[in-house]
C-alpha cells in the first residue's frame, strides 16, 4: 500500500509540469495579449505608447523562455505572481473566490450523493417497474440537460412564483456572503446553484449506481449469499452496495474536482463570484499569470481527488492493493 | 442655423427624456442605492490610467474633478461647470491660457486639505506621466497642453499649445480624478498606489471592496457641494451576466444599471413591472464605424470604399435595428448632438447618406463595375460582443448582398480581434469607438490615417492637414464648415472609414431612483451625488 501510494505521488510531478508547460504555450498562441484588451476593450481609442508602456510594465515583451522560467520559478515558491489585469497577488485573486466555488461544490456533492446512491440502488432493485423508469426518466433529463438552462429556469420559476403568490418577484442575493457572517443569506445564496448543478451531477450518479449495481447482482458471490439464507437487506448493503460503488466513487470524484473550476456558466447565471467565473475573465482578458494559477490549482485539485479515488478504490477493492 | 436648430432639437428631446416628472419632486436624504456594474470588476481603481467604465462606474462617487459636464443638463454636449473650480474661467493669451480658482475648505477623505496643488499635480501626472506610469489618454492631452502650474494653493493654470475649443470638454474628462499631491510624490507610494486604493474628495467615502462582487461608499459628511449627496450609502454590484442583471432589477435587488441595456429588456421590465420601472434614453456617443483595409486589394480603391458604403441603407434600417439592438441615430463620424455634426441635408449629400437608396445602390454597383470588383467576397471582422456588434454586423452582411457581394463574419473575441486588425488581417472591419465628454475634435482623431484605430489606413497629407487646421480654429461656424468639409472627405471623397448608425443608451430603472439624468455617454455623470430615493414607492 505505501509503496503504491508513493507511486501515485510522485506522478503528481511530470503531470503539474506538462500541464505548466501546455497552458504557457497555449495561452501565448492566442493572438492578442491583455494591454490590448485592457485599453481596447472599453471601446474608447488608445495610443500606441500607451501599449507599448503596458507590455514593458507587465512583462510581456520579454522572451518566452525568460517568462516560462519566471513562471516555474515562481510555482516552486507557490509565488504565482501578481494578476496582469487586476495588479493584485494572484493568490489574492483565487482566495476571494475559492471558498464560494469550494461551498458551491461540496453541497452539490451532498445532493448528488444522497440523491443518487438510494435512488440508484432502488432503481436497480426494482428493474423495469415503473419506479425504475421514473428514476430512469428523471436522471436521464438531468443528463440532458445543462445546468445552466436549469438554473436560468429555476431563477424564472422563483421570480414567476413569488410574484404570483405574494405579488413581488423574489430571487437570491446576488452579491455573497460568507457562511460565517450570515448564514441564512449565504445559504439563500448557494442553495439554487448548488441544486441545479447537483441534480446533474446526481443523475449522472445515479446511472452509474443502477448499471453497478445491476451488474452486481447477476455475480456468483450475491448468489452464494442468498443461498446460505442471508437476509436481503445484508446481501445488499454489505456485499452489492459495497463493490457496486467502485465506479461510483470514480465518477463522484472526478465530478467534484470539475465542479471547482467548472461551474463557469452557472456561476454566471447566479452572479456567483467563483473560480469557475474568474478562469473565463482570466481567458477573456487574457490575463496570463491569472490563468496559470487557475490551471495549476484546477489541475492540482484534479490530480489530488483523483489520488483520493485511487486510495479508496484500494481500501475499498484490497485486489488492487495487493497488486 | 440648421445646426443650431438640430443641437437644440436633440438638447430637448434629451432633456425630456432625462426629467420624467421630477420637475416638482422634493428630494429626501437618506436611503441605500444598490445599482448594478456590468462588468466583472474593474483592473484597477486608477482613472488615469483606466479606460474603461467598470472603473468610473466603481469609483467615480469617491473622487472629485476640476471641471465637468453639467450634472443638471448632462444631455448637453456644450454645458460644462465647475467642481473643484470657483468659476469656469475666460481664456487669456489668445485663448492659450486658462486660470482655474479652486474652492477653499475641500479635504480628501483622510482629512488632508484638498489644495491647487493637488489639483496641478493631478493634471501633471495624467499628461506627463512619470516613468513608468500609464496614462491612457496621456497623449491626447500632451498634444494640446504644454505647461500645468499651481503659483499658489488656490490658483492652477494651465498653458496650452494652441487656442482650441477641443481644451474644455477634454478637461471634462470623467477620469481625472484629482488625487493627493503628497501620495503623487511619495516614493513609496507614488500613481501606483491609486491603482489598489481609493482616497479621493468626492460625494462618498469609500468603505469597502470585495473583488469581483461589490464595492461600498457611505455619504461624505465634509462634501463640499452643500446638501448633497442625498445618499447615505451606495452598493455597487458587479454582474457581468444581463439575464443577472435584469433579473436584478425585477426582484428589486438593485435599482439601476447605468451602462444601458437593449430594447428587449426594456420592454421585459415595463411589461413585467409596469409604473415600477422608469426608463431613459439618450443618443449615445458611441459609434459603430467600419474601416477598411486599405492595403489590401481591392479596398486600396476608394471606389470599392464607396460603393460599400453606398450599399447600407442607413435611414431605412435605423428604426428596425433600434427595435432590436442598442442603435438608433444616423449620423456622420461627428456625434449627432454635436453642434460641429453635419445637419441631415448636409449629410444626405454623402455617400451612404443618400436618401434614396436605390440610387445610392446603382451606384454602388456601377462603381463595383468600373473598379472590376463585381460580386467580390470578403469577410467582416467583428468581436464577439451581442449588443450590438453582432447585430449590426449580421444586418451589414445583408445590406451588402443587395449589390451582389458575398460577405462572412469572422467573429473573433476581444484580445484576437485586436490582434487580428493591428497585423492587418482582416479585410474591412466593424469597431465601434465609445467616447466619454462629447468632444468632436478629438473623437475624429481615430479616423486619422496615423491613428491606433485606423488600422488600415494608408497616410494622407490632406486628410491631416484638414484636421489640423480645424483642430486650431476657434470660430463656431467655420470650425462646423471644416468639420462637415472633413467628414465628406473620410467618409465619401476618400472613403478611408464611415460611420454606420450612432449607439442608443437606454437606462431602465427602479421608480423610486430620483435625481439621476441620463447622458450621452454612460461615463459620465456618474458620481451619483444627486441621486435621491423615494423612499414611498419603495415596493419592498
Amino acid at each position: 500500500m505505501y509503496r503504491y501510494l508513493v507511486n501515485r505521488i510522485l506522478l503528481v510531478f511530470p503531470t503539474l509540469f506538462g500541464a505548466a508547460a501546455l497552458v504557457f504555450a497555449l495561452m501565448r498562441l492566442i493572438p492578442g495579449d491583455v494591454c490590448l484588451v485592457r485599453l481596447g476593450s472599453g471601446g474608447t481609442s488608445f495610443s500606441e505608447q500607451a501599449l507599448q508602456a503596458c507590455h514593458a510594465e507587465l512583462g510581456i515583451d520579454r522572451p518566452w523562455l525568460v517568462q516560462f522560467g519566471q513562471f516555474l520559478w515562481g510555482m516552486l515558491h507557490f509565488d504565482f505572481g501578481i494578476s496582469m489585469w487586476s495588479g493584485k497577488p494572484v493568490v489574492d485573486e483565487i482566495a476571494s473566490r475559492f471558498p464560494i466555488s469550494l461551498e458551491v461544490a461540496l453541497i452539490a456533492t451532498a445532493i448528488a450523493v444522497v440523491l443518487a446512491i438510494p435512488l440508484g440502488t432502488i432503481s436497480a432493485l426494482k428493474q423495469n417497474t415503473w419506479i425504475d423508469l421514473l428514476v430512469r426518466t428523471v436522471s436521464i433529463a438531468g443528463i440532458a440537460t445543462p445546468s445552466f438552462w436549469i438554473g436560468i429556469m429555476a431563477i424564472l420559476i422563483v421570480l414567476d412564483l413569488t410574484q404570483w403568490i405574494g405579488g413581488h418577484p423574489w430571487m437570491p442575493p446576488i452579491d455573497y456572503v460568507s457562511l460565517w457572517k450570515d448564514p441564512i443569506r449565504n445559504l439563500s445564496i448557494v442553495a439554487l446553484p448548488a441544486l441545479t448543478v447537483g441534480y446533474r451531477y446526481s443523475a449522472v450518479s445515479m446511472r452509474m449506481t443502477r448499471s453497478a449495481m445491476l451488474e452486481v447482482l447477476r455475480e456468483d458471490y450475491i448468489r452464494t449469499a442468498r443461498a446460505k439464507g442471508l437476509l436481503e437487506k445484508i446481501i445488499i448493503n454489505r456485499h452489492a452496495l459495497k463493490n457496486a460503488l467502485l465506479p461510483v466513487i470514480t465518477v463522484v470524484g472526478l465530478e467534484f474536482a470539475f465542479l471547482i473550476g467548472g461551474l463557469v456558466v452557472t456561476e454566471q447565471v447566479f452572479n456567483l463570484n467563483g473560480i469557475g467565473r474568474l478562469m473565463v475573465l482570466s481567458v477573456q482578458n487574457q490575463d496570463y499569470t491569472l490563468t496559470q494559477a487557475l490551471v495549476m490549482v484546477v489541475v492540482t485539485i484534479a490530480i489530488l481527488a483523483n489520488l483520493v479515488v485511487d486510495l479508496l478504490y484500494a481500501w475499498l477493492d484490497p485486489r488492487i492493493r495487493l497488486k | 442655423m440648421k445646426t443650431t436648430l438640430l443641437v437644440a432639437g436633440l438638447a430637448v428631446a434629451g432633456a425630456l427624456s432625462a426629467v420624467p416628472a421630477q420637475a416638482n419632486e422634493t428630494p429626501k436624504h437618506g436611503g441605500t442605492l444598490t445599482y448594478l456594474i456590468p462588468a466583472d470588476a474593474p483592473p484597477s481603481f486608477d482613472g488615469h490610467r483606466e479606460e474603461t467604465y467598470a472603473t468610473v462606474h466603481a469609483t467615480a462617487p469617491f473622487y472629485s474633478v476640476l471641471i465637468r459636464v453639467n450634472p443638471e443638463n448632462p444631455a448637453s454636449p456644450t454645458d460644462f461647470v465647475c467642481d473643484l473650480c470657483t468659476a469656469m474661467p475666460k481664456p487669456t493669451d489668445g485663448g492659450k491660457t486658462y486660470t482655474f480658482k479652486i474652492r477653499q475648505g475641500v479635504k480628501f477623505a483622510d482629512g488632508s486639505p484638498l489644495t491647487a496643488y493637488d489639483v496641478a499635480a493631478s493634471w501633471n501626472e495624467i499628461t506627463f506621466p512619470p516613468q513608468g506610469v500609464l496614462s491612457a489618454r496621456g497623449t491626447d492631452y500632451r498634444d494640446l497642453i504644454a505647461k500645468i502650474e499651481a503659483p499658489d494653493a488656490n490658483t492652477v493654470v494651465f498653458h496650452l499649445k494652441f487656442a482650441t475649443a477641443a481644451f474644455l470638454p477634454a478637461l471634462a474628462d470623467p477620469f481625472a480624478y484629482i488625487y493627493e499631491k503628497k501620495i503623487l510624490d511619495d516614493p513609496t507610494k507614488g500613481p501606483h498606489w491609486y491603482e489598489k486604493n481609493i482616497l479621493g474628495s468626492g460625494p462618498f467615502v469609500f468603505s469597502g471592496y470585495q473583488i469581483g462582487q461589490k464595492i461600498t461608499g457611505d455619504r461624505n459628511p465634509n462634501y463640499y457641494h452643500k446638501g448633497l449627496p442625498y445618499l447615505d450609502h451606495i452598493v455597487g454590484i458587479f454582474a457581468p451576466k444581463q439575464a443577472t442583471r435584469v433579473d436584478a432589477i425585477r426582484s428589486d435587488r438593485a435599482a439601476i444599471e447605468f451602462r444601458g441595456l437593449p430594447p428587449s429588456a426594456r420592454d421585459q421590465l415595463k411589461q413585467e413591472l409596469g409604473n415600477k420601472i422608469t426608463v431613459q434614453e439618450s443618443p449615445w456617443n458611441c459609434g459603430s464605424d467600419l474601416f477598411f483595409n486599405e492595403k489590401k486589394k481591392p479596398f486600396d480603391d476608394p471606389r470599392v470604399r464607396r460603393a460599400l458604403s453606398l450599399a447600407i441603407n442607413r435611414w431605412g434600417g435605423a428604426p428596425a435595428l433600434s427595435k432590436i439592438a442598442i442603435v438608433k441615430t444616423v449620423g456622420g463620424i461627428t456625434f449627432p448632438g454635436s453642434p460641429l455634426a453635419a445637419t441631415k441635408s448636409e449629410l444626405q449629400q454623402m455617400a451612404g447618406f443618400w436618401p434614396d437608396i436605390n440610387k445610392s445602390r446603382a451606384e454602388a454597383r456601377k462603381l463595383l463595375k468600373e473598379a472590376g470588383a463585381e460580386g467580390i467576397s470578403f469577410e467582416l471582422l467583428n468581436r464577439d460582443v451581442d449588443q450590438p456588434y453582432k447585430y449590426v454586423g449580421i444586418w451589414l452582411v445583408d445590406q451588402w448582398s443587395k449589390i451582389g457581394l458575398h460577405v462572412t463574419q469572422r467573429i473573433l473575441p476581444t484580445g484576437p480581434w485586436f490582434a487580428a486588425m493591428r497585423s492587418g488581417n482582416f479585410s474591412v472591419v466593424h469597431y465601434p469607438i465609445c467616447h466619454a465628454v462629447v468632444n468632436p475634435l478629438l473623437d475624429v482623431q481615430p479616423y486619422l490615417p496615423a491613428s491606433a484605430e485606423n488600422m488600415g489606413g494608408t497616410p494622407d497629407a490632406q486628410e491631416m492637414d484638414m484636421y489640423n487646421k480645424m483642430l486650431h480654429e476657434t470660430d463656431p461656424t467655420k470650425q462646423h464648415a471644416e468639420m462637415v468639409a472633413f467628414e465628406k472627405y473620410v467618409m465619401d471623397t476618400k472613403a478611408h472609414a464611415t460611420q454606420i448608425i450612432w449607439w442608443n443608451r437606454i437606462v431602465p430603472y427602479r421608480s423610486y431612483v430620483k435625481g439621476w439624468k441620463i447622458s450621452p455617454s454612460h461615463y459620465i455623470n456618474q458620481d451619483l451625488s444627486n441621486i435621491w430615493l423615494d423612499q414611498a414607492t419603495v415596493s419592498q
